[in-house]
């Protein structure tokens, strides 16, 4: 039996933290790690949970000092009905009506999305674009990571044994706009096949890509990023970042072709000078 | 470990592994044999049940994630006769088979409580979350239409 530490607090969490059991796993909303223990994927590597799903600290959506903060057990259906990320980053709750379906939306955590660090997360190159930062936290203090040096490989992060995600925080520049777009099997309940975010500024000056599902981690397409800010070849370019591959979801040819065409078309929605191009 | 949960009204102590599915603990521990189970991954909304008032799968919900709270299962949702939701199934065809029912009349009961119009857009989202291999989800739609406007 694997036991379980419930904490409340983040003083209880940290005091688990240091005395850090062997295999220690965190449980928030439990989307991904249910499965996965239900599965008996990797069980015999968790040794103890700790269940930090009923700590309030983290939890809730605030504006300060020009960010948007979103505490990381925050959930989906939260994120859906703040005011405050519909207003302020309306892609983000976008993206979050488009995860899972209802029971999910009301269980998985935006943490429990960044933490699992799955290249098909729908939220991370919505964060990548976003130029969001994460707050983390231990008993030996907190620190903060821009999201960019926060996936490091596949499924590894930069959070350390000892550590919690705490907050996600999105800095919110005047000018810029973030859009997204999630190909999917179906509207719901669908692990995307690829997913491509763009924060830009008005005639392109500033431009941040980033694309899901089509390389070991969530990825910024910084040769994609170049083409558009100086007018080039943002195909060619996309083509160069990513690095999809075949699975149960697509083929390598399906996600180069759609990851370009996707990012064409909300270049194209910018009200920018890129288009689609028509059928062959 | 020993805990607490309020099921469909009344309060229940168990002995149970913290990590045991809320699923297995209603079907096992609860003989609540109502919920269903379709995938044990999520996927397919057999086993929802209200935790807390919040739709959600309950093989994705740890026990001991659930003590002190309360969950409200397909038996809970009415003491004695069917509800207004169930009738409607009952009416307009809505089950076939019957898996996937307890887990759509949970879903569809918390999308009526929500107020929503029940527009065909509207009621599939709801429901996107639960799968019927019979129906081809028309007539469960209908249900919660109907259901809808029986009850507002
Ligand atoms: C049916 C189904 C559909 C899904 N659909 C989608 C989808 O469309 N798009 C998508 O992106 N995902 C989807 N998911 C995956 C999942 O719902 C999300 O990744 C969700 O955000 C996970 O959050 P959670 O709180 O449930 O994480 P958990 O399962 O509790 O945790 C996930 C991982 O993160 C770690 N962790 C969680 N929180 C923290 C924290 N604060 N600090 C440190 N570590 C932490 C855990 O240790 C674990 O390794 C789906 C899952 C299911 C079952
Ligand atoms: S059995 Fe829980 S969602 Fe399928
Ligand atoms: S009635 Fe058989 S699965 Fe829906």
């Amino acid at each position: 039996m694997i036991p379980v530490t419930s904490v409340k607090t983040l003083p209880e969490a940290y005091a688990l933290l240091q005395a850090r059991p062997p295999g220690l796993r965190v449980l928030a909303g439990g989307t991904d790690l249910m499965v996965a223990i239900n599965a008996r994927v990797g069980l015999d590597r968790i040794g103890h949970v700790l269940d930090i799903w009923n700590v309030r600290e983290l939890r809730g959506i605030a504006l300060q000092d020009n960010f948007l903060r979103i505490g990381a057990l925050t959930t989906y259906t939260e994120i859906i009905h703040s005011t405050l990320v519909n207003t302020q980053l309306p892609a983000l709750a976008a993206v979050s009506r488009e995860v899972g379906a209802w029971a999910i939306q009301n269980r998985g955590t935006l943490g429990g999305n960044v933490c699992n660090a799955s290249p098909a997360g729908d939220t991370l190159p919505l964060l990548l674009a976003a130029d969001a930062r994460f707050l983390l936290g231990g008993p030996r203090g907190e620190r903060t990571v821009v999201a960019e040096e926060f996936f490091l490989a596949y499924r590894k992060t930069a959070l350390g044994a000892d550590e919690l995600l705490l907050r996600v925080d999105f800095p919110l520049p005047d000018a810029a706009r973030l859009a997204y777009r999630k190909v999917g099997t179906r509207r719901a309940q669908s692990i995307s096949k690829t997913l491509i975010a763009v924060r830009a500024t008005p005639g392109l000056r500033e431009v941040r890509i980033a694309a899901g599902c089509v390389a070991p981690i969530p990825l910024r397409c910084r040769r994609a990023e170049q083409a558009a800010m100086s007018g080039g070849d943002v195909r060619a370019a996309l083509q160069l970042d990513i690095s999809p591959i075949n699975d149960i979801r697509s083929t390598i040819e399906y996600r180069r072709l759609v990851s370009a065409n996707v990012l064409l078309q909300l270049l194209k929605n910018m009200g920018t000078p890129y288009s689609l191009p028509g059928r062959p | 470990m020993r805990l607490e949960l309020r099921i469909n009204g009344s309060v229940r102590s168990l002995e149970v592994e913290p990590l045991k599915r809320l699923l297995d603990v209603l079907r096992e521990d609860l003989i609540l044999t109502g919920t269903k189970e379709g995938c044990g991954e999520g996927e397919c909304g057999a086993c929802a049940v209200l935790l807390d008032g919040q739709l959600v799968n309950s093989c994705l919900v740890a026990v001991c994630q659930a003590a002190g709270a309360s969950v409200v299962t397909i038996e809970g949702l009415s003491s004695s006769a069917l509800t207004p939701l169930q009738r409607s199934f009952v009416e307009c065809g809505g089950a076939q088979c019957g898996i996937c029912t307890p887990g759509m009349i949970v879903a569809g009961q918390c999308f009526l409580d929500s107020g929503a119009a029940a527009t065909d857009e509207a009621v599939r989202e709801a429901i996107a979350g639960n799968l019927c291999r019979c129906t081809g989800y028309t007539k469960i739609v209908e249900s919660i239409q109907h259901a809808a406007r029986e009850t507002r």
